[in-house]
């Protein structure tokens, strides 16, 4: 990095030694003088100049992309091979991974030398849950970890310049919203609802009850039929941008000397050892000691050997995790049981709607399901539903189901917000949860059966904004050999082999 | 030779700009030039820069602190009272006429101590570090009526978001020439449902001001909106450094997508 920012002065005194100052033209945007073009007749002496002015071009091009203002950045995806060896290697570029990167790096610090690589199979992000995301944060959960994750991720949002700037870059901008989130629940779940506020109140959340009055009093474009009561969060609650969070994340860990590798897990080399386990019985525990990537655009693949493998693939991590063995056994063992984490198409839908609600829009969660927020404020809505268990959608692609919207979506949305009867699709797009078929939620810590490989995954729909305490618990896992700040022991893997399920109790 | 110190005084400012956009507030002095340029040539000097953040981001840390001795010890009002002296702002208690404010050497009687009774009206807490954290001495304040400040570094949203503490009692709002202040910071005034005035003038990192106030003023209707300080356009200095950090900006991924939703709308689109 420093090479190229003292590139340009370099090249000033090389060129103030080679060519007359005459010829010196001060240009505006690259600030290299340029040369006059010297055409003598001479071939061997044009030749030598056409060579020169080349290349004194090529170390324009590259000096003038590396100063401010330009599309440069020092950090550039390794194209080539990854490193050997590493200690901690994480699968998985989304949110997730780069946050766990973060904490471990920042745990450690600069002087311990921790070795950490991230592979991410694709650079471009497409099918990522993190970029697909609504963006939403909210403490409104019925789980104690749950809130207490969710709040410290606000906290981490908060300071995030304390926490993710970069010396001489700009500041990061997550264009946090801060509209909160605003659940209505029938007469069937206000109990519920009731009993949730009082969780939350307890772990520290700020939300308040609204009755149908109130809530019509602030926010007179809603249509209170059916709700008998409202929940409404006070503060750190409503959306940001991902992609930005995930930038910022990324460019902070890189800063700290996390490095990068793009391409694709597709196995793992691993000795197996039998031991006695006074609960389980005999397990064949595993120990992974490579790691083998898959190059992008060629055959070759190669292994990386590391100490500890993290799994955040996110809606993959079920296909990682067999890949070491996991739930390949017979049914009736303990290796037959696989990570319940698989990929579930969910839409959101972009809508326009010149009468619809303006800045005092929320996050708004209806007890049908069907959630919308505003996007910008040119009258801009994103909306959509969780579909039910049985019509889940092919998960082959990412197209969007149009029809959807009009059956599912629609008619709930206007029904409680009847400016909506006159909207417009403007566009859509689809995601995949990285949905926990156990009990749709995170599922966090080392599998029984593999000695190595931490999981961090199953976050189905909210592992966005818990990512940044995630990070901060499964380095402290790794690091101190247990949770330090929150205890998440209740999310633990543990609990698929133990069948205990713990399970938000939904309004919806 | 003329040319290369110019393009280096340039670099230097342009880069001058962009560590300083960090603290919107300060301006750009000697001293932080000089170890700007240092950073950019020599390794060595990173740490130090870093260090200098890390130091003033504490001491926005020990001003913003809970006084909770204080509040046990002497009742919340007091602890209140002490807190906005100690920042240098000034007060008014509730029936009465007269302000507490420090002198310019930031000290102040304690004359105030004898009104442990007495609530807070009127605060003016202009130009001083307060955040979000130091709410936390203020909050117990719910008769408070009336709230000034202008131009404080450190207000932004998630400050904004713990107002809804005076949301039965506060009526007037001036939150002009802060700079952290978005228009997603705004969103969270819809809890102040008793405000009667609020100043937004000269926000600096809004964009689209007059879209904005017609939406506070849909969103909050009982209440006078005033924002001046937008009109004249960017002074010349703001479009010099819009040029030469557009490309930059278009990098650091789409900035305007709340302002704009199409933005992230295409980038959505896009992605399959
Ligand atoms: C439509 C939608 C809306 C959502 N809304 C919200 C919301 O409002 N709030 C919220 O908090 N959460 C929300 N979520 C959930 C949230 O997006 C996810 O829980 C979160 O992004 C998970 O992050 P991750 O890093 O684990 O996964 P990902 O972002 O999917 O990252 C995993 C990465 O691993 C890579 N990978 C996979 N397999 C391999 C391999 N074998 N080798 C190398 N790399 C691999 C993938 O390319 C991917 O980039 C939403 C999700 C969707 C789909």
């Amino acid at each position: 990095m420093s090479f190229w920012q003292r590139l340009p002065s370099k090249l000033h005194s090389f060129q103030a030694v080679g060519v007359p100052s005459r010829t010196v033209r001060p240009q505006t945007r690259i600030f290299l003088p340029r040369i006059r073009n010297v055409s003598t007749g001479v071939p061997m002496r044009s030749d030598f100049v056409k060579d020169l002015e080349l290349q004194l071009k090529a170390m324009r091009e590259k000096a003038a992309a590396a100063l401010p203002g330009s599309e440069w950045t020092p950090f550039e995806v390794r194209h080539g091979l990854p490193p050997e060896r590493v200690d901690v290697l994480i699968i998985g570029g989304g949110v997730v991974g780069w946050s766990i990167a973060y904490w471990l790096k920042r745990k450690t610090g600069p002087r311990k030398a921790l070795r950490v690589l991230v592979v991410e199979k694709d650079p471009t992000y497409s099918q990522s849950s993190t970029v697909l995301s609504a963006g939403g944060i909210r403490q409104q959960f019925s789980l104690t970890e749950n809130i207490q994750l969710s709040l410290a991720s606000a906290d981490f949002l908060k300071n995030i310049n304390e926490h993710l700037s970069v010396l001489n870059e700009d500041p990061v901008d997550l264009q946090f919203n801060h509209s909160g989130y605003l659940f209505l629940a029938s007469e069937k779940g206000a109990h519920i609802m009731e009993a949730n506020y009082e969780t939350q109140r307890h772990v520290g959340a700020k939300v308040k009850l609204l009755s149908p009055a109130q809530l019509k009093d602030m926010f007179p474009w809603i249509n209170t039929d059916g709700v008998a009561l409202a929940s409404y969060g006070l503060e750190n609650e409503g959306w940001f941008d991902p992609w930005t969070l995930l930038s910022a994340l990324r460019r902070k860990a890189l800063s700290m000397g996390v490095e990068q590798c793009l391409g694709e897990v597709t196995g793992f080399r691993y000795g197996v050892h039998s031991v006695e386990n006074r609960e389980l019985g005999r397990l064949q525990i595993r120990g992974i000691t490579h790691t083998n990537i898959q190059m992008p655009n060629s055959i070759e693949v190669q292994p990386v050997e590391s100490t500890v493998v993290i799994n955040a693939a996110g809606a993959n991590s079920g296909k990682v995790a067999k890949m070491v063995g996991i739930g390949l056994g017979p049914d009736d063992m303990i290796s037959g049981i696989s990570i319940p984490v698989e990929p579930r198409k969910r839409y959101i839908y972009v809508v326009h709607c010149p009468d619809g609600p303006g800045m005092d829009t929320p996050f708004l969660i209806d007890y049908s399901g069907v959630y919308f927020r505003r996007e910008g404020l040119g009258a801009n809505y994103i909306t959509g539903v969780s579909p039910e268990e049985t019509e889940e959608p092919d998960i082959t692609n990412l197209d969007v189901d149009h029809e959807f919207f009009k059956d599912k979506i629609w008619p709930e949305l206007a029904y409680r917000v009847p400016a909506f009867e006159s909207l417009k699709v403007t566009s859509a797009w689809a995601g995949f949860y990285d949905y926990n078929t156990f009990d749709q939620n995170g599922l966090l810590g080392i599998h029984p059966l593999v000695r190595n490989m931490y999981f961090a995954t199953g976050f189905s729909g909210h592992g966005l904004q818990q990512s940044p305490a995630v990070g901060r618990a499964v380095a402290e896992l790794i690091l101190d050999g247990g949770y330090k700040t929150l205890d998440l022991s209740a999310l633990d893997i543990k609990r698929i082999i133990y069948e205990e399920r713990v399970l938000e109790s939904n309004i919806v | 030779m003329q040319v290369t110190r110019q393009t280096c005084q340039r670099v230097l400012w342009l880069g001058t700009r962009r560590y300083l956009s960090a603290t919107p507030a300060s301006q750009p002095t000697v001293i932080s030039r000089f170890l700007l340029w240092l950073s950019q040539n020599f390794h060595d000097v990173e740490p130090l820069l870093n260090w200098s953040t890390t130091l003033r981001n504490r001491v926005v840390r020990r001003k913003n602190l809970f006084y909770g001795y204080a509040q046990r010890r002497y009742g919340e009002n007091i602890a209140a009272a002490y807190y906005i002296l100690s920042l240098k702002g000034a007060f008014r208690f509730a029936g009465q006429t007269e302000w507490f404010r420090p002198n310019d050497r930031g000290r102040f009687s304690y004359d105030f101590m004898s009104f442990p009774a007495a609530t807070i009206e009127e605060i003016d807490l202009s130009g001083t570090p307060i955040n979000c954290n130091g709410l936390d001495n203020l909050v117990t304040q719910v008769h408070l009526r009336r709230l000034t400040l202008r131009g404080c570094p450190e207000v932004d949203g998630w400050f904004l978001s713990r107002l809804h503490a005076f949301s039965e009692s506060l009526e007037e709002l001036d939150i002009s020439h802060c700079p952290r202040i978005t228009t997603g910071a705004l969103c969270a005034l819809i809890h102040l449902r008793k405000l009667k005035l609020l100043d937004i003038s000269s926000l600096s990192s809004l964009q689209n001001p007059g879209l904005v106030h017609i939406l506070i003023e849909e969103m909050l209707p009982h209440c006078l909106v005033t924002g001046t300080g937008y009109s004249q356009g960017l002074s010349s200095e703001d479009r010099m450094q819009t040029n030469s950090t557009a490309g930059l900006k278009a990098q650091a991924t789409q900035p305007q997508a709340e302002e704009n939703g199409q933005t992230s709308v295409q980038r959505h689109g896009e992605m399959h």
